[in-house]
């Protein structure tokens, strides 16, 4: 017998019944949920006269829809979504993070930062970016609302087990790229449906290396390169963040799970994947996205590239359509882009490293004129100790805004979608036309990049601003 | 839900790959309590403009949409199946999806079927060609019927099940609701709950606008 991927591990222990011929019923650990995509699940179960089997593994929280330059909820549309999740889980006995709690933040965020999320555990969520979940060693992936719908009386999914593959970065990372890049450069090499129905998981010596919040930017970002889920094997770096966290199990229980976590990495030998890559992380640059979908990106300093010259006809007529989408000529360089806006924060790249990232950068200097930068901690528990870091008065004294929690700009669901043709330096996971805004052009890049961006107002590499 | 056995009806070609979620229908069109009524909100961007396919009147009738590569990629919007059911579309073709529109495609009656892509381009040119050919979809054989051939094709096989059968899958999964106990019971202790607790208004203080 061969041995097992950390995928098989976690998949046979919860599968709670496995016939041939049939997707296996699989058991979910943690359900979380926000106002964006449960209410016609909740109806669902109205319609149908059906309960919540566990509403104590079911997690709620306002993110979408929420302004985060007030505590009012501005907008109709928006404060109707949220009001309906308030109602439902005040009617099956939810745990919610109302706006104004001192917990709230984009879920993705939050349900690690609580200790929420443990290796092993399996968690869905109603939201494409639940992969970020992944960094602890869970198998964690989004559905849609009628899965939600599914969970929420059953607990379980029937799924067939999907392929697996293997991502293994040799090298370090150089200086000053993060595992923003390092994901952004993987999309480009494999392209955004590279990893179609797979589970990665990722390994290799830079990712051993990465925080946790630098792995969570990595597996969240894994949905945009095609693939259901991407995990990396717990290991000491994830025990110690979990310690620290306020709801991961203490002393005995600690201990036990620490053993059974233990076992959880895939056995080093003779563990079989369906697919591998393997790719250099130590000659890196920061990556930047040129096009409209996540994998056309280049380096900093790369060039936008001319689409007579690609050799694939559908990469070639994609690459044009991006192109004049983007209003950008071929040959280009990525680094003289002139931008207006800056968005720091996301799921992506919204949590407390990302913040100290772009205020090391922003330290003492100004955001141009031309540029409107807004900052958005990832959640209120971010954003607390960010201003107990001092953080917050370098964003504001650069000139940038200093907002409360959300998943804002990085989509145009909230009050701060974006109005016109304005071309963005985003650290979010998304630069499909009109995701920020109906004519926005929007640049996907680390907070080091964004932050540097803002200060000259065009796309900047890091390493040009003297430290 | 009324099973779900086979569909006649016209095609209507989108030459774009990698077709996100957020194209079909935007972000901020999502924003209702209910189900249905996400007609006008399909591709409402790309419609904007005159030569769009949706636009052209040889596809008004049209119910299966023939699309490229990845079609559906992105968010877990299932307001996106939502809006090309709404639409007219019963069925969706494609050499390859995003894997959770093709699930949420299917548990909404949308078929979404994968075809090779030599057979894709195919019958895009067939249907570029003419666009009133009847194109048969026999969800049971598995087989497109067009033009005198028969193309096979791929769908997921539990969602070709229920359907078939017009099951609730929830209903279906209920009836094991002995065997999700058992497993319950063998859960490890310290794997996390959740019990509502009252919320922690924070002090924030209002920011610059």
């Amino acid at each position: 017998m061969t041995g097992a991927t950390l995928i098989d591990k976690i998949w046979r222990g919860h599968v709670v019944i496995g016939e041939e011929g049939e997707p296996d019923l699989l058991y979910i650990d943690l359900h979380l949920i926000h106002e964006a995509s449960s209410p016609q699940a909740f109806d669902g179960l109205r319609v149908a006269g059906r309960v919540v089997r566990r509403p104590d593994l079911t997690l709620a929280m306002e993110d979408h829809n929420v302004p985060t330059n007030t505590l009012e909820l501005t907008e109709p549309s928006g404060r109707e979504m949220v009001e309906s999740l308030r109602r439902n889980c005040e009617l099956h006995g939810i745990e919610l993070f109302r706006l104004g709690d001192r917990r709230q933040g984009i879920v993705h965020v939050v349900a690690p930062e609580q200790g929420f999320v443990l290796p092993g555990m399996t968690v869905i969520c109603g939201d494409s970016h639940t992969s970020t979940h992944g960094a602890f060693g869970a198998l964690a992936f989004g559905v849609g609302t009628s899965d939600v719908e599914h969970v929420l009386a059953t607990q379980t999914l029937p799924l067939p087990k999907p392929r697996s593959m293997r991502v293994e970065f040799m090298g370090d990372l150089p200086q000053g790229v993060t595992s923003k890049d390092l994901i952004l450069a993987l999309i480009a090499k494999i392209g955004a449906n590279g990893a179609n129905s797979h589970i990665i998981e990722y390994c290799g010596t830079a990712i051993s290396r990465l925080s946790m919040e630098a792995r969570m930017t990595m597996c969240n970002m894994t949905i945009e390169a095609g693939a259901r889920a991407g995990l990396i094997a717990p290991d000491d770096t994830t025990f110690e963040y979990l310690s620290r966290t306020p709801h991961a199990p203490r002393g005995r229980a600690w201990e036990r799970a620490v053993t059974a976590w233990r076992k959880l990495p895939s056995d080093r030998d003779d563990a079989l994947f369906d697919n591998a890559v393997t790719f250099d992380a130590s000659s890196l640059s920061p990556f930047v996205t040129w096009g409209t979908n996540p994998g056309q990106a280049a380096p900093i300093d790369g060039f936008v590239p001319d689409p007579s010259l690609f050799s694939d006809q559908r990469e070639k007529s994609a690459a044009a359509r991006s192109l004049e989408y983007m209003a950008l000529e071929p040959g280009r360089p990525i680094a003289s882009i002139e931008i207006d806006t800056v968005f720091i924060g996301s799921c992506t790249n919204g949590r407390i490293e990302d913040l100290r990232a772009a205020a090391e950068i922003l330290k003492g200097r100004k955001v141009a004129e031309s540029v409107t930068m807004i900052v958005v901690p990832g959640s209120m528990e971010v954003r607390r100790q960010a201003e107990n870091e001092n953080l917050h008065e370098v964003f504001l004294a650069a000139g940038a805004q200093w907002r409360l929690s959300g998943c804002s700009m990085c989509l145009g669901m909230n009050p701060d979608r974006l109005q016109g043709r304005k071309r963005c330096v985003s650290t979010s996971n998304r630069n499909y036309e009109a995701r920020q805004g109906p004519q926005v052009m929007t640049h996907l890049a680390s907070p080091a990049v964004a932050a540097a961006s803002a200060i000259t107002g065009c796309i900047t590499a890091p390493a040009t601003i003297a430290m | 839900m009324k099973p779900f056995v086979s569909l006649v009806g016209r095609g209507a070609v989108l030459r774009i790959d990698n077709v996100d979620t957020d194209q079909i229908i935007a972000a901020e069109d999502c924003k209702r309590l209910a189900k249905s009524g996400f007609a006008d909100a399909l591709f409402a961007r790309w419609r904007a403009k005159p030569d769009f396919f949706l636009n052209r009147p040889e596809y008004a009738k049209a119910s299966i949409l023939i699309a490229g590569e990845n079609f559906g990629t992105g968010s877990s919007r299932e307001h996106a199946a939502w809006a090309l059911r709404d639409w007219g579309f019963r069925a969706v073709f494609a050499s390859s999806f995003g894997d959770i529109f093709r699930r949420n495609a299917l548990k909404n009656g949308l078929l979404a079927i994968q075809l090779d892509g030599a057979l894709l381009e195919w019958l895009r040119r067939l249907v570029e060609d003419n666009p009133e050919l009847n194109i048969s979809v026999l969800l049971k054989e598995k087989t497109i019927a067009v033009a005198g051939e028969s193309i096979p094709f791929t769908v997921d096989d539990r969602a070709r099940w229920l359907l078939l059968n017009g099951y609730d899958e929830i209903e279906v999964t209920l009836t094991k609701a002995a065997q999700i106990e058992l497993y319950e019971r063998a859960r490890e202790e310290w794997l996390p709950t959740h019990l509502p607790s009252r919320p922690e208004p924070s002090n924030v203080v209002r920011v610059r606008p």
